[in-house]
């Protein structure tokens, strides 16, 4: 049993595609041995930004031999058939073995070294290298058909216990030597095998484990704000990056201009993570300190101190950039801002952005004017949202705060996508609604205003708060009810996986603020309702709401709340979950079913009811207008206990009543009767779309 | 005894360079006569990026983006600067190393600045061209892009090229230890002839040609030139001179620059815009292929386009 070593040494190889090309190494080597009935133990893939590693334990020293075994034709079969099997096989007729009277062809394949095996091997997984990019390089790149990688590789390191593992792939030989660090240890390292290869390395300045550098790295940029007195802002992104970027980390505390401080946290923390890939550090009040750790490569001379003061001038000159945009900015309103978007397309066939503000801005107000957005109940009584109403003022009255409401929610939709045309916006792009937010607020303009241009856009992902405060409510909706119905009336739908216009996760967006803020409204129709409905079954799924009874609801048509139809649905669920809900369904299913066969249609009684006949439909008589009233009152559970004083009489009716009798006028009214059942169920889900 | 050297004047770092690139067997060429964003566009890079023959050069080259002006009163952008240009074909081997060597030769001590190559994939829709390499980082300032070319106008690059661009007034900042590229000491300060900043050389110009960029420049008459350029363009392939299709080609992309600074060209139309320029420079690379392709297949046996 041997252990082996590879190790494919490149330029630098982008950090964010480590993670995966370890991965597919593991892969692509395990598949290889496997082919070739190698066995193998425990496999281990390292990574540096100049390296993959990978040991591969307790490897034999050569595969089995095997007998392979191809049958033949009969001995009694014509000529032909062996002559055909002996140019297949490339053997002649003394060749073959006569087992029971049929020929076969016997192979003896003796065992091959793993040293064999892993030479063919690294050739072909250096060439099947799924990376998401490569290149071609050098003279011999002079053909298309030269080697690709990830940047130009530089060796190959392949040693199968002490022995060298001989390959050659585009021009590149296996050997024992690699390369150190690129300035520490800028010369050949000659490498033993698996046992002395992290050790060699890290001799000379290479930590060739990342989850290694990534400890380190989490570690000491922690304890480099600890001594400044600070708390580092844990990011797992950055560190996992900073481990990629660099063969033998250093983290190096470096600080700021406090002054930059008046410059928005959000824009210096993406600034200093996006462009420059530092950590920041909150002071004790948790507040953003004007500190930074950035994570160097090497161990400097002089300690770091140039480091650190090069990193604070290029972070000084962003963030420069940064404060004379958020300067800039300011002195022009939003409202001047807005003007611009007559300048952006939103869509060609959907006009401006300003021309979608403009429709925004009308739908918000409709949607507080209909009373779909409500005032919250603290407002006028100065502690609910923006509480700087002056306590002095009178409350409003409840038209005055609904009108105050509308005009908060129309001019915070008006100014909603200023920011889009501002600097800091042009520069940051993720930073869209929350600049528009400080913006507002620098301005003076309520606070209510302000936090509905800075939330608008959300909910953004599934994880994302939803906004309850009215007026961003009010925005935020109708911000991506004009978008899916814009883009639907043009007739821009997603299809499979294409969504071009991310309208999958407006309509998730509106489902979530409509049910989670309790609102009443019609969502829509036709299509688009069936979009929602779909939408909605994928929600809901996460919340364990059965899809069948969603469809259930739909179903009956005319339900475009979706407030209502999930209350529906609620009920629906729980009744459908008792003895009485399922009994009831399986004699809905059984009324159906019959009646589907008869192909019925209504007609008048002419005879005097069985018993159980008239007890059904005295208990129709009762049940269904009830559902009904309930359904109609919204009190679903109340339709449900309605429904479930059916089950009895079905239940005997089934029971004592023949439905196909003889007399075609009885058969006729029992289906009837049948009929009316299923209506009165359908007042409340149509059954038939229930599983089970 | 190590003597504390005095930093590198730009123009000093601009010899250093010639020095270096020159003993490497580059041909030290000079700035093309022409308006450009980019030293890529000079034809030393463009054009002679394709086709097998060897090629390498190492140039000056200014570079004019409108669209970064701030009249001067950035200290770090503007809207005219230099980027020394080096293009080796086929890439040597070593080519990392040299460009560490080169740095080294003008100042930049490897153990005392943290060096780093950091992912950053090069495309120019411009010029229909792409590569993969890195921005290099000096303690955290990108003061080069590093490429491997892949494709130029469309067509693969055969052998690939490497491709260094160095910010000049970067470097300079940085070795000179300046927060400001109009502090940075042009000449050497100790000239008996006086000492000549960056700003003394270059801060009027930045002061007025940000205003013409943004207010004064005539868009009519931009327009204009644009579409001639364009159609001058065509008229020089057709005539089989693809140098001179190229140069028309160079002078559309900054007569669209100067648009796109006069805010004259709505977000819509810019993609048509670059689109155009694009055709331009691989009608024009096309036009190169094909007037050289039949030479390049005689001498390098078994190439192809």
């Amino acid at each position: 049993m041997s252990d082996f070593l590879l190790e494919l040494r490149s330029e630098e190889i982008p950090a964010r595609m480590q993670a995966g090309a370890r991965a597919s190494l593991e892969k692509l080597l395990r598949e290889q041995l496997s082919a070739a009935g190698v066995a193998v133990g425990a496999i281990t893939v390292w990574s540096t930004p100049r390296r993959l590693a990978l040991i591969a334990r307790d490897l034999p020293q050569a595969t089995a031999a095997v007998s392979e075994e191809a049958k033949g034709p009969r001995t009694s079969a014509p000529p032909q058939a062996l002559e055909g099997f002996l140019r297949k096989t490339g053997l002649t007729q003394d060749q073959l073995t006569e087992r029971d009277g049929v020929w076969f062809a016997i192979t003896e394949k003796p065992g091959r070294a793993t040293k064999d095996v892993l030479a063919e091997a690294i050739p072909a997984i250096v060439r099947a290298f799924p990376w998401p990019k490569s290149q071609r390089w050098g003279a011999a790149s002079i053909s298309t058909e030269s080697l690709r990688w990830v940047r130009p590789l530089l060796g190959i390191v392949a040693i199968l216990g002490e022995d060298l593992v001989e390959t050659e792939v585009g021009g590149i030989a296996s050997g024992y030597a690699t390369k150190g660090h690129r300035f520490h240890c800028p010369g050949e390292i000659t490498i033993g095998s698996v046992a002395d290869y992290q050790d060699k390395l890290r001799a000379c300045h290479v930590i060739v484990d990342h989850v290694e550098r990534e400890g380190l790295i989490r570690d000491k940029a922690k304890a480099a704000a600890e001594a400044a007195g600070l708390t580092l802002v844990e990011d797992e992104g950055l560190v996992i990056e900073n481990a990629g970027l660099t063969e033998w980390p250093v983290p190096l505390l470096g600080r700021f201009d406090p002054e930059f401080l008046e410059v928005p946290p959000e824009v210096i923390q993406l600034t200093a993570r996006t462009n420059q890939k530092y950590f920041i550090c909150r002071d004790a009040d948790g507040k953003l300190a004007n500190a930074f750790v950035c994570t160097a490569n090497i161990e400097a001379s002089d300690g770091g101190a140039g480091i650190v003061a090069g990193n604070r001038k290029v972070l000084a000159a962003r963030l420069s950039d940064a404060r004379f945009f958020w300067q800039q900015d300011r002195k022009v309103s939003l409202a001047d801002q807005a003007k611009k978007l007559e300048r952006i397309t939103f869509h060609e066939k959907l006009g401006t952005v300003a021309d979608k503000v403009e429709r925004v801005a009308k739908l918000a107000r409709w949607l507080v004017e209909q009373g779909i957005v409500k005032p919250s109940p603290l407002q006028g009584r100065g502690l609910g949202e923006g509480a700087t109403r002056d306590l002095s003022e009178r409350p409003l009255s409840p038209e005055g705060e609904r009108e105050e409401l509308a005009n908060h929610a129309e001019q915070a939709a008006r100014l909603c996508k200023a920011d889009l045309v501002t600097e800091m916006v042009g520069e940051f792009p993720d930073l869209q609604g929350l600049m528009g937010g400080y913006y507002a607020r620098a301005e003076g303009l309520p606070d209510a205003v302000a936090d509905a241009i800075r939330d608008h856009y959300k909910p953004v992902g599934q994880g994302d708060d939803v906004p309850t405060a009215p007026v961003t409510v009010a925005v935020a909706l109708a911000d991506k009810l004009d978008t899916l119905r814009s883009f639907f009336a043009i007739d821009e739908k997603p299809t499979g996986s294409k969504d071009p216009f991310a309208l999958r996760r407006a309509a998730l967006g509106i489902i979530r603020l409509i049910t989670e803020n309790g609102l009443r409204l019609s969502v829509g129709e036709g299509e688009l309702l069936a979009f929602f409905a779909d939408r909605l079954k994928v929600q809901q799924k996460e919340a364990g709401v059965r899809h069948d009874l969603i469809d259930a609801v739909f179903a009956l048509g005319g339900e475009d709340d979706l407030v209502r139809l999930l209350a529906r649905v609620h009920a629906l669920q729980a009744f459908v979950g008792t003895e009485d809900g399922a009994n009831l369904l399986a004699g809905y299913k059984r009324a159906a079913n019959i009646l589907k066969k008869e192909e019925f249609a209504g007609q008048p009684l002419s005879y005097t009811p069985e018993p159980a006949e008239q007890a059904l439909i005295d208990a129709l008589a009762s049940a269904g207008p009830k559902a009904a009233e309930a359904v109609a009152a919204e009190d679903f559970a109340g339709a449900m206990s309605a429904l479930a004083t059916l089950r009895a009489p079905i239940d005997a009716f089934f029971e004592s009543v023949t439905v196909n009798d003889a007399d075609p006028a009885k058969r006729s009214n029992r289906l009837a009767l049948l009929d009316r059942f299923r209506v009165a169920v359908h007042n409340v889900a149509d059954f038939s779309k229930i599983e089970g | 005894m190590s003597e504390r050297a005095e930093p590198l004047s730009f123009q000093e770092m601009i010899l250093r360079l010639h020095a270096f690139w020159s003993a490497q067997g580059c041909l030290i060429l000079q700035p093309y006569d022409m308006r450009m964003g980019a030293g890529t566009f000079h034809p030393a890079t463009t054009l002679r990026a394709l086709g097998p023959e060897p090629w390498s050069a190492a140039y000056v080259q200014p570079c004019r983006r409108p669209t970064d002006g701030r009249y001067g009163e950035n200290p770090n952008r503007t809207q005219h600067y230099y980027q020394y240009q080096v293009i080796l074909k086929p890439n040597p081997e070593n080519l990392q190393e040299l460009y560490l060597q080169s740095l080294a030769a003008i100042g930049v001590d490897p153990l005392a600045h943290d060096i780093r190559f950091v992912e950053d994939d090069w495309e120019s829709p411009t010029l229909g061209a792409w590569g993969l390499g890195w921005e290099v980082w000096c303690d955290g300032m990108e003061v080069t892009q590093f490429t491997y070319f892949q494709q130029i106008g469309g067509f693969d690059c055969k052998p690939v090229a490497g491709e260094l661009t160095y910010g000049l007034e970067r470097l300079a900042m940085y070795i000179q230890g300046k927060d400001s590229m109009f502090d940075l000491a042009f000449n050497d300060p100790k000239s008996p002839r006086g000492a000549v900043t960056y700003g003394d050389v270059f801060l009027e110009n930045e002061r007025e040609l940000s205003k013409y960029n943004f207010e004064v420049a005539d868009t009519a008459a931009l327009f204009d030139g644009f579409v001639k350029a364009e159609a001058e363009a065509q008229r020089c392939i057709d005539a089989n001179i693809p140098l001179a299709a190229y140069d028309q080609a160079i002078e559309a992309s900054h007569l669209f620059n100067l648009l796109q600074a006069r805010g004259v060209i709505s977000v819509q139309e810019r993609a048509s815009y670059i689109g155009r320029v694009r055709d331009l420079a691989k009608g024009s690379c096309q036009a190169w292929i094909e007037k050289n392709e039949a030479r390049w297949a005689q001498q390098f046996p078994g190439w192809t386009v």
